[in-house]
């Protein structure tokens, strides 16, 4: 389902299309974080795989554990409290969790980057953005001071800041809130990485601005045959740019589909619960179908099914017997025991 | 809590149809907040022109939406309706009583019904304070609106009607979700028995699932109390589905003003068509067919804006009349004679252009 794309040929040091068995494959992850109430499993037995040049979405409330996810596949996991308790991750072949920790610096630092949805506490602020920028080509390419300055300069520009030779001395508070997740991009950039994180990346800013920002992201993305994990809870940009999706709830994946298919037939309650909670901007509803309830405390997630006391659909079995991950269709996946009356339901319709 | 606020002789509920009469009318409203430079000696360099000049009327038991990007003014506009600042000049007429001509203990009564909703549960609510005590706080400020001894009766109710367990009174704000501190905000903007809420951000930070309960629960207060809301926010298919009217701002001022249904279906302004086109659409099949209007560069500055018509350094269409002419906020004087094209809007060549929002 990965989109067609234009192809403008592949960048030098990209190791584009080499691969045959995905570029990240995360194989039953799991996070736990231990606070003063008791040991919170983050995240619990999560997996998936990314190709190059794909976008996963990976959607979700708040506190779903999207972003632990993301920051333990970086290496960056709060740790202490936080740690990481099982699983695989395999990075063009090689477990990240077994390698040394320079080389996953190494890693971190060239072949995969994150952006961070606060762009002003990722940036340091009392260094100018030409500097920072620079730094990473003086650090990781061994560029003399002046080399790196102009490297710095024509990222800006392909990040569309406008004067950007001017404005490479600027410090990040002059800048605007989309400049500087642009800039945050141009960061992430840099070096040509493989697999780019983007935490939330357009969520405090804009509809405008979120939308210029979007598609720069869209753009580079194809242009370098990157692997994206785009991470949000926001289901309208996901329509838009995602080729697959993985819903998170409570520290698991509860759904993964291509995009299209999960929003025509969502194959689990709480994405069709999801879908329809948002308002639409191309239609005037009457009352929104609100998920009842709350998403539970990771202290305490409920027996069985741990969506089943705000599951509309909930029967006596959801609440010892705890759904696997069922196969539910072609690139589909479902972790509820009545998926497929689901989709049957929805077909119906 | 069920009667109609008492000075209201209207029925109850909003009428569907038919404009109902204005409770509240903005006439040029102006905020300038000065710029000043020098530690010892301050002097004036400038102002940040936050509102410049902005009329809108609210009637009764309608939603009035205000839509734009950050730092055009909306959060400015909601203290100025709710006296929390005073306008550098303009008027604001509550039943046609102009507020900010009145001082002492009448603008004190007419503040009472008119509350304000703010964007943050998180940082909102007085960390130290009950619940109980949150809620009940706007009887300490007029203790006439409820005896002492009602008060406990009345908060509980409060708590009820925004479908919190009014056991929770002696809870602190951190043992409730966002949704929930949300909904103590609403409680509280609804102690006074308002007959406007202004509501800045109600559910922006909140998830989806948690923000259409509380989007419900607002719609579900306003036809039991007829409430007239002013709601404002980023998100634009929110405000789309709360609203009856919707004004459109750009830096300071309003763009374009209109039912729902004009504005969302029939938007003749640049920039409210770049607005709209910008928001993504939770439907890959709708959103493959539209034609998006990427705005380039940002918002000019407040201190500062461009000549003539404001949008003209982001606009496709600006020419030099735009540079020169600034454009009214008026029913456009060219195109078709009648239909839901014809609503306000401040641009010299305000036309309608196909396929914004997908069908
Ligand atoms: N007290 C103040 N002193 C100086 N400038 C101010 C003050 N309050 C607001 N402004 C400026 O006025 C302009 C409008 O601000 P306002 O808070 O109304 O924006 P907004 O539309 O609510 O934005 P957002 O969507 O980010 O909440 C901004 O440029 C802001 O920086
Ligand atoms: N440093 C930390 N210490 C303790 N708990 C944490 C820490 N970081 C995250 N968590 C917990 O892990 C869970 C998942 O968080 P997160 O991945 O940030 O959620 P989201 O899906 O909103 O990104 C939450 O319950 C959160 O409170
Ligand atoms: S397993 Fe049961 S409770 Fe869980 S989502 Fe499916 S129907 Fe609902
Ligand atoms: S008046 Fe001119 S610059 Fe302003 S919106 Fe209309 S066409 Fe654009
Ligand atoms: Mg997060
Ligand atoms: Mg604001």
């Amino acid at each position: 389902m990965t989109r067609t794309q234009p192809d403008r040929g592949p960048l030098p040091g990209t190791g584009t299309g080499a691969h045959t068995s995905p570029l990240l494959h995360v194989r039953d992850l799991r996070v736990e974080f231990r606070t003063r109430d008791g040991v919170a499993t983050a995240v619990d037995g999560v997996s998936f795989a990314v190709e190059a040049g794909e976008t996963l979405a990976v959607l979700g409330e708040s506190g779903s554990g999207k972003s632990v996810t993301a920051q333990a596949v970086m290496g960056i996991l709060d740790s202490p409290p936080g740690r990481v308790t099982g699983g695989r991750i395999l990075f063009d072949g090689r477990d990240l969790l077994k390698v040394s920790a320079e080389e996953r610096r190494s890693v971190r630092g060239a072949r995969m980057a994150m952006i961070f949805q606060d762009a002003l506490s990722a940036l340091n602020p009392v260094v100018s953005v030409g500097r920072q920028l620079g730094e990473m080509f003086q650090v990781h390419r061994g560029a003399s001071r002046k080399d790196a300055w102009a490297k710095a300069v024509e990222l800006m520009e392909r990040v569309r800041i406008p004067a950007a030779r001017a404005r490479a001395g600027d410090y990040p508070h002059q800048f605007s809130g989309g400049m500087r997740q642009r800039i945050m991009i141009a960061m992430a950039l840099a070096l040509e990485p493989e697999l780019i994180i983007a935490d939330e990346p357009t969520t405090a800013l804009d509809v405008t601005v979120q939308a210029q920002v979007m598609d720069l992201l869209a753009d580079l993305q194809s242009e370098y045959r990157m692997g994206l994990i785009l991470i949000t809870h926001d289901l309208g940009v996901v329509a838009d740019v995602a080729d697959r999706i993985a819903v998170m709830y409570a520290g698991r994946i509860v759904e993964t589909a291509p995009v299209g298919d999960l929003y025509r037939a969502p194959a689990h309650p709480y994405t069709r619960g999801l879908l329809d909670s948002i308002p639409r901007l191309d239609q005037k509803g009457q009352q929104l179908n609100a998920v009842k309830g709350l998403p539970p405390s990771l202290l305490s997630v409920p027996p069985g099914c741990s969506f089943h006391p705000r599951c509309p659909a909930v029967r006596p079995v959801c609440h010892a017997d705890e759904p696997p991950l069922y196969e539910a269709g072609a690139g589909r996946a479902s972790a509820c025991h009545f998926w497929k009356e689901l989709l049957d339901d929805e077909c119906a319709e | 809590m069920t009667s109609a606020p008492s000075e209201s002789p209207a029925p109850a509920g909003p009428a569907p149809h038919g404009p109902r009469e204005a409770i509240l009318e903005a006439r040029d409203l102006v905020k300038h907040y000065p710029l000043t430079q020098g530690v010892v000696i301050k002097r004036q360099v400038g102002a940040v022109k936050a509102v410049d000049g902005v009329s809108f009327e609210l009637r009764r038991g309608e939603t009035l939406g205000i839509v734009g990007e950050s730092g055009c003014g909306k959060s400015t506009v909601a203290k100025l309706v709710t006296s929390l600042e005073a306008p550098t000049s303009g008027s604001i007429r509550f039943k046609g009583e102009d507020v900010t001509r009145l001082s002492g203990r009448a603008r004190k009564a007419l503040r009472r019904n008119i509350q304000m909703v703010f964007q943050d549960p998180y940082t909102s609510l007085n960390p130290r304070m009950t619940v109980g005590d949150i809620v009940g706080e706007p009887f300490d400020i007029h203790p006439e609106a409820a005896p002492k001894g009602e008060r406990r009766r009345r908060v509980r109710e409060l708590l009820d009607v925004v479908g919190l367990n009014p056991e929770y009174v002696n809870r602190y704000p951190h043992q409730f979700s966002g949704g929930q501190r949300q909904r103590i905000g609403i409680a509280r903007g609804l102690a006074l028995r308002p007959e406007i809420i202004v509501a800045d951000e109600p559910v922006s930070a909140l998830d989806v699932s948690v923000q259409a309960q509380v989007v419900n629960l607002m719609e579900r207060l306003q036809d039991e109390f007829d409430l007239s809301y002013i709601f404002i926010a980023h998100d634009l298919s929110v405000v789309r589905h709360i609203s009856d009217r919707v004004g459109v701002m750009y830096l300071g001022k309003l763009v374009e003003t209109g039912t729902e249904s004009e504005i969302y279906e029939h938007p003749t302004h640049p920039y409210t068509q770049a607005l709209l086109s910008a928001v993504p659409v939770p439907d890959p099949a709708a959103e493959a067919g539209r034609a998006r209007i990427v705005l380039d560069g940002d918002v000019p500055s407040p201190a500062n804006p461009p000549s003539g018509c404001r949008f003209r350094t982001r606009c496709w269409k600006a020419d030099e009349r735009c540079a020169k002419e600034e454009p009214p906020l008026l029913v456009p004087g060219a195109g078709p004679a009648e239909g839901p094209a014809r609503h306000p809007s401040a641009c010299h060549y305000a036309e309608e252009k196909a396929r914004i929002v997908p069908e």
